[in-house]
């Protein structure tokens, strides 16, 4: 590579185009790059190459072996009927009683309630530090954040002109598979959209542990919001994306 | 705690990083199937070992249990001198055009061709937009070696794509 006056400055231009200068280093990469043409096509040089890497490579999409396996070690454990049988009567003969009554009770359990999913990952979402991977009000921000993180592109919207801003978004798995959760505000209240492709299911409404929720489906996608907003501000929020 | 795995936990803490952890063996590996096999063997390695994660960094936690399967399952495949050469910073390039599969991008190949240690610091901080700080502890150096290696690995970048392309 050809010398260069200003190489002390190429590692600071790029912890700059890195994002990782404090205010005053950042002025002082900003100050140089005014009166340097060459450290300037550096800097617009690294931001080129940055986003056709993204664009280029980051979109990739997990093999359905892999998410499989995500699923699986992620189920709750579950004891088989027979481990039961064994547990709960070690004659063989009591065994095989119990089995024809077990037959009758153990009923592959019912999937989780979604309404429950929603609230639980709502509530483990505002534990300190999960509630947003991208901070960003800008949809623009957001919706490309999930490129490559996801199989599918979520709508994004910004409510801010009525009172709803967007402030940023993060993933969760959410009805056995990784979802886009968009995380919106209203005054203290924070209010989680989380997003998924699927077939249109009827709407839902209701409150679990004092948390509200809201369900609809649109444009091959459905909504799940919830929120310790009160429910009518809540509807006022979901009727936005209708 | 090996042995015990809490699933509510991995699907928090693991799951929505295999995206990146994939990316991450892919781009190490430079092949699919390899990719595949370490992700798949790291994900129960994380779930094994969940209980010794210490909540605060999910991202560069298993990233770093992908990268380690990832030396495993390279060290398997080649010589330890090769595998200690391409871990070097200042590794001989590859040639760009034996990388540049069908339907493959001028970008792709310039960057599979580069050395893996590298390659390795590019795709943590182009793609999964992780910190120098990060990188360098999944990496194991000192930040500066990640601030040399990421500027080394986007110059070589800029002239292989040129060069691919001319």
């Amino acid at each position: 590579m050809i010398d260069d006056p200003c190489a002390s400055m190429h590692l600071l231009i790029q912890a700059d185009h890195d994002g990782e200068l404090d205010a005053a280093e950042a002025a002082r990469v900003a100050a140089h790059l005014q009166t340097c043409p060459a450290c300037t096509a550096q800097a617009a040089a690294l931001r080129r190459l940055s986003a056709q890497l993204r664009a280029e490579l980051r979109p990739v999409v997990l093999p359905l072996r892999l998410q499989a396996t995500a699923a699986r070690l992620a189920a709750p454990p579950r004891l088989a009927p027979w481990r039961m049988m064994q547990r709960q009567a070690p004659g063989f003969a009591v065994g095989l009683a119990l089995a024809a009554c077990l037959a009758l009770v153990v009923v592959p359990r019912r999937p989780a309630d979604l309404a429950d999913e929603a609230v639980t990952a709502h509530i483990r979402a505002l534990q300190p530090g999960h509630l947003i991977d991208v901070i960003s009000t800008d949809k623009h921000t957001v919706k490309p954040w999930f490129n490559g993180r996801l199989d599918y592109s979520p709508p994004v919207q910004d409510f801010t002109g009525v009172g709803f801003p967007l402030r940023g978004g993060r993933l969760d798995y959410f009805a056995g598979r990784p979802v886009a959760v968009l995380i919106y505000g209203r005054a203290k209240h924070v209010i989680d959209v989380t997003v998924w492709p699927g077939a249109a299911a009827p709407a839902r409404d209701g409150t679990t542990n004092g948390y509200n929720y809201l369900s609809w489906s649109r444009d091959g996608m459905v909504f799940w919001a919830v929120s310790d907003l009160n429910k009518t501000e809540l509807r006022e929020f979901a009727a936005l994306w209708h | 705690m090996s042995g015990s795995g809490d699933g509510a936990v991995f699907a928090r803490v693991v799951t929505p990083h295999l995206p990146a952890a994939y990316r991450l063996a892919l781009w190490m590996l430079r092949d699919k199937a390899a990719a595949e096999d370490v992700v798949q063997d790291a994900a129960e390695r994380a779930f094994r070992h969940i209980g010794t994660f210490r909540g605060d960094n999910a991202c560069a936690w298993v990233l770093r249990i992908v990268r380690n399967q990832a030396l495993e399952t390279l060290a398997k495949s080649r010589p330890t001198a090769e595998l200690d050469d391409e871990l070097q910073d200042n590794a001989p390039l590859a040639d760009a055009a034996l990388f540049r599969a069908e339907g493959e991008t001028v970008l792709h190949a310039a960057l599979a061709s580069l050395p893996t240690a590298l390659r390795e610091c590019l795709v943590m901080r182009e793609l999964e937009e992780m910190s120098y700080r990060d990188i360098a502890e999944i990496v194991g150096v000192p930040v500066g070696t990640v601030m040399s290696r990421l500027w080394r690995a986007r110059q070589l970048l800029m002239v292989q794509t040129e060069a691919l392309r001319a």
